[in-house]
């Protein structure tokens, strides 16, 4: 079990520009989306951390960007690290697939490109899972449907 | 890959067949549809089709209290509501450091175990119905019953009771919820033997169930699949043990592993956990210390800015909830992480090359509730 400080000695040795964020909950790391899979990859295979196990995948609409949001927990050594990735590109966001890694990512991402547009390159089976193709994306902050949602 | 196989079949090149089970159809255990291709009775792969009830709870939320987002968790997995509710109610009393009454914990506990014994009460039934065996569903629901008859003095619903709120519990239990919990374990103590003398050890039952549809404890891990259904593969997932909330720290009991992963195992796995509630309410039914039913909370809860996890184990898996707060009243994003929905998508791994019938197997007994999916 590792705690947030021997996290971030492996981490920054793997991605030297990942922030790490103070105060909060869980151990937590903002990497750029393009070294994203290189950093999970290396994390799931190194046995100090072994990430084997995805509890989580999903992303936060902040207006200007999103933010994806990995929760990983290893089976072994039972220790918990959050991983986001920020896309900065608000209107065409894009970002890595984790599928190949984690085959239960691969249904986590499709709910995500459902509910909020984000494509994921490498994806096996990038379809909508939950509503119809023309429908918009709810979970973005900007999305309107006068017919079935009543603005309070 | 799929397209090519459904354009064969169209043509007619391929003798395989693509047959639609559901959305309406008994043993899908409510509206889900499997995508299946087969060759003859053998199942070649399987696409699972979800979203016919996505009601959008998470997008709900964000226009909603804490206090109000309980009530729309209970309608994810609907059997096991009030371990939904325990797991909003424990981030947001994280997320605001309030310590809440040991009465409330233990309290919350109890009614943990008895939602997990109604749900795999349920799954029971409907297990041995969906293999042929109607009698199993008449015993089941009986027994449920009375769990639910101790539900309704207390909270006035039988099903969907969000009794937890934010802080402890909306009002204190009924004089005769320790009275009527005795009796019930009193009375399941006896009615369990019976479980098995129908089911576990029958041979007709055993031909359907073992050996079919077994999963590695890697293929459970890969595609998280957590609760009774991981825990049959030898995945030691069960987080009251390993995270412990509430008054689990207060309690002994073994968790049920088995190692071979097929649908027996699943099916053991719970039955011996229904042995363990019945144990963990003994402990704690006699024990329930006097106290306040609910900590002092502000009348308006607002959570301080940034992100809360909290994750609880349900009757089915793992259930992790996520808020991001902004410092209002409603949660700027709150993602649920629903046990079912990693269950789902395994199936197309450990139903392939199994004949159709056993797919009815393999997905009852993975206990997949369709809300919960669908969200």
């Amino acid at each position: 079990m590792l705690n947030r400080d021997e996290f971030k000695e492996i981490i920054s040795k793997l991605v030297p520009e990942a922030e790490f964020p103070e105060g909060t909950q869980l151990p937590e790391v903002i990497v750029p989306v393009a070294k994203l899979v290189e950093l999970v990859e290396k994390l799931k295979a190194n046995p100090n951390t072994s990430f084997d196990y995805m509890i989580n995948h999903t992303a936060v609409d902040f207006n200007t960007h999103f933010m994806t949001v990995y929760h990983f927990e290893s089976t072994t050594h039972k220790h918990l690290l959050v991983v986001k990735a920020k896309i900065e590109d608000h209107e065409n966001p894009e970002t890595e697939s984790l599928a190949a890694l984690y085959p239960t990512c691969e249904f986590f991402e499709r709910e995500v490109f459902d509910l909020f547009g984000i494509r994921y390159k490498n994806h096996p089976n990038l379809k909508r899972l939950f509503l119809e193709d023309d429908y918009g994306h709810p979970l973005r902050k900007d999305f309107r449907d006068e017919v079935n949602i009543i603005e309070r | 890959m799929t397209e090519e196989i459904i354009k064969d079949v169209i043509i007619g090149e391929s003798e395989d067949y693509i047959v639609n089970i559901g959305p309406q159809h008994p043993s899908t255990h409510g509206v889900l549809r499997f995508e299946v291709c087969l060759q003859g009775e053998t199942v070649k792969y399987i696409i699972p089709h979800i979203g016919y009830i996505h009601r959008g709870i998470e997008k709900m939320c964000e226009s909603l209290t804490y206090p109000q987002i309980i009530h729309l968790t209970d309608r994810m997995d609907y059997l096991s509501a009030h371990m939904n509710n325990e797991a909003v109610c424990l981030c947001v009393e994280n997320a605001l450091q309030v310590e809440v009454p040991e009465r409330v914990k233990y309290i919350r506990t109890i009614l943990d175990e008895l939602n997990r014994l109604a749900s795999h009460q349920l799954w029971w039934a409907a297990f041995g119905m969906d293999l042929g065996a109607l009698t199993t569903f008449f015993y089941g629901l009986r027994d449920r019953e009375m769990i639910l008859d101790i539900f309704e003095e207390s909270f006035g619903s039988r099903l969907l009771h969000s009794f937890n709120t934010p802080g402890g519990l909306m009002h204190d239990v009924h004089p005769n919820f320790q009275k009527k919990i005795k009796e019930f374990i009193k009375y399941f103590r006896k009615k369990l033997p019976e479980y098995d003398q129908l089911l576990t050890g029958n041979v007709i039952f055993k031909q359907r169930a073992v050996g079919i549809g077994p999963m590695s404890k890697e293929t459970a891990i890969a595609y998280g699949v957590t609760g009774p259904s991981g825990r049959g593969s030898g995945w030691a997932c069960d987080l009251r043990k390993h995270a412990p909330y509430s008054a689990y720290d207060k309690v002994q009991f073994t968790e049920c592993l088995e190692t071979e992963g097929d649908t027996y195992a699943r099916y053991k796995v719970r039955m011996r956990e229904m042995w363990e509630s019945l144990s963990i309410l003994e402990q704690l039914v006699d024990n329930i210390p006097e106290g306040d039913y609910t900590a002092k909370m502000k009348p308006i809860i607002k959570l301080p800015a940034g992100e809360f996890f909290q994750r609880v184990e349900t009757a089915r898996g793992e259930l992790a909830v996520y808020i991001v707060s902004d410092g209002n009243k409603t949660p700027y994003r709150i993602r649920f992480r629903t046990p079912n929905f990693s269950n789902l998508f395994v199936i197309n791994t450990i139903a392939s090359n199994f004949k159709i019938a056993d797919l009815v197997a393999i997905s009852g007994s993975l206990d997949l509730v369709i809300p919960d999916i669908d969200r």
